[in-house]
């Protein structure tokens, strides 16, 4: 532990030391059971008939499905914990959606294939590293809790990269591109972690 | 090498009554540096046995003020920092600070042309530092804040903003969504696109505009100023709660 300055008169609300939730919250974070709402500038409403996903960039053909076609690819149900950069924590959040691995089955990759801008209705672009979305560790989701995705919670789809801290969680994704180089998104443009793992506190740049 | 945001001892210089639930802090900082208004510092609380705990809040004030920071902290019933900070903190107090965070939800005085603010109960606070940044800074582009609070005495800043109001072309306009005192003026309804239409139409469809407050003020306000006719990307939001504390 890094020598922390005692705060006078602060005992703080915990969770039992050593509960099996404590060992889920990552440092900083505090459990929360409502799911609020963050995101930069007003919700964007996409007509799910002019709906598409794509994956585009260093891959051999682009792909792209719209919106039935995508309901029609093999879905799973994931139960993850997540973790948000404005510190609270979610756990066991239920969404139904489609592997990452699953998508990129549908493309071959470029041998260069190193990471991963996932871009949005809206503008709102995030990176990721390749690994880090590979091998079920992410995955684009249509339900939450069993009901279609609300637009305010990144409706008709999201990507989940739930070890990451969720701004990496595109709300309204429309596709990946896939890059040799990694480029920062928005938020890792502006003062926010490149990586952003809430295991390690990437919080901002620097972390 | 980018800059690490490191963590520093913040003093408590002074305490303000704003509201019954609403305190502002004035930290003194070390290794102060100016913020652009709109942006945040995390707060880090550590107990005796080591447990700590981390919240955000918005800075209040202007980044003139060299050496010191406020804060405006909105005490949450079964919250765990903010009850401390609200209940607990005496002037001389110290505990670890971070920041100035976020890159986004800022303005100042280098963005030219008409203002829009909304804000939703504490929402005011990272708005209020771009109003006393703007009234310091001498900026006369004309600016319009529609602030809603439940009660007229929930209005935070009050006095204040209706100094602000007397210079540099800034008009604020109030919404009171449950009570409002005998002869209110103001608007008494929550906000919706007739309100937002009469209090935008003034500065035409090029304003930039930055809405912060509860999710579903935000949603509603963001939704209707579009179709009251700026552009999605002139809207700047920030969302807190319901899980603020």
């Amino acid at each position: 532990m890094p020598d922390r300055f005692v705060t006078r008169g602060f005992v703080g609300r915990r969770e039992p030391a050593g509960s099996a939730q404590t060992a889920r919250i990552p440092p900083g974070q505090h459990l929360v059971r409502d799911f609020p709402v963050l995101s930069a500038g007003p919700t964007p409403r996409t007509p799910l008939a002019s709906w598409s996903f794509k994956i585009e960039g260093l891959v051999k053909e682009p792909v792209s499905w719209g919106w039935a076609e995508f309901l029609k690819l093999p879905a799973q149900d994931f139960i993850k914990d997540i973790s948000c950069v404005t510190k609270w924590t979610k756990l066991d959040t239920r969404w139904r959606g489609v592997s990452v691995d699953i998508l990129l089955e549908n493309v071959e990759l470029d041998r260069r294939a190193g990471f991963v801008t996932a871009f949005s209705d809206g503008g709102y672009t995030t990176n990721v590293p390749l690994p880090d979305l590979i091998n079920g560790q992410s995955f684009v989701a249509y339900e939450y809790d069993g009901k279609p995705l609300a637009p305010e919670h990144g409706g008709p789809a999201r990507l989940v990269v739930p070890h990451l801290y969720f701004w990496k969680s595109a709300k309204w994704v429309r596709g990946l591109r896939v890059m040799e180089r990694d480029e920062p998104g928005f938020w890792e443009s502006l003062g926010y972690n490149n990586h952003g793992d809430p295991w390690k506190e990437q919080r901002y740049t620097g972390d | 090498m980018k800059r690490t945001l490191e963590w520093q001892i913040a003093t408590v210089k002074a305490l303000r009554v704003e509201t019954v639930d609403v305190k502002t802090l004035t930290l003194a900082l070390p290794d102060w540096t100016a913020h652009r208004p709109g942006q945040h510092y995390d707060v880090r609380l550590t107990a005796e046995d080591g447990y700590s705990s981390q919240r955000s809040y918005s800075v209040a004030s202007e980044p003139e003020r060299m050496g010191e920071i406020d804060i405006t902290v909105e005490r949450i019933g079964d919250g765990e920092v903010s009850p401390y900070l609200d209940d607990t903190v005496v002037v001389g107090d110290r505990f670890e600070v971070r920041g100035p965070i976020g890159g986004y939800f800022v303005w100042d005085k280098s963005i030219d042309g008409p203002l829009l603010l909304v804000a939703g109960g504490s929402g005011i606070v990272p708005l209020m530092a771009m109003l006393r940044h703007r009234a310091v800074a001498g900026i006369s582009d004309p600016a319009r804040l529609l602030y809603s609070s439940r009660t007229y005495e929930q209005i935070i800043y009050g006095p204040e903003l209706e100094d602000l109001a007397k210079k540099n072309g800034l008009t604020v306009s109030y919404t009171l969504t449950r009570t409002q005192p005998a002869g209110w003026k103001g608007y008494a309804r929550r906000i919706d696109d007739a309100m937002l239409k009469e209090v935008s139409a003034p500065l035409g469809r090029g304003a930039l505009a930055y809405i912060c407050g509860p999710t579903a003020l935000v949603e509603v306000a963001a939704d209707g100023l579009e179709r009251v006719g700026l552009r999605a990307e002139r809207i700047r939001t920030e969302r807190f709660g319901p899980s603020g504390p």
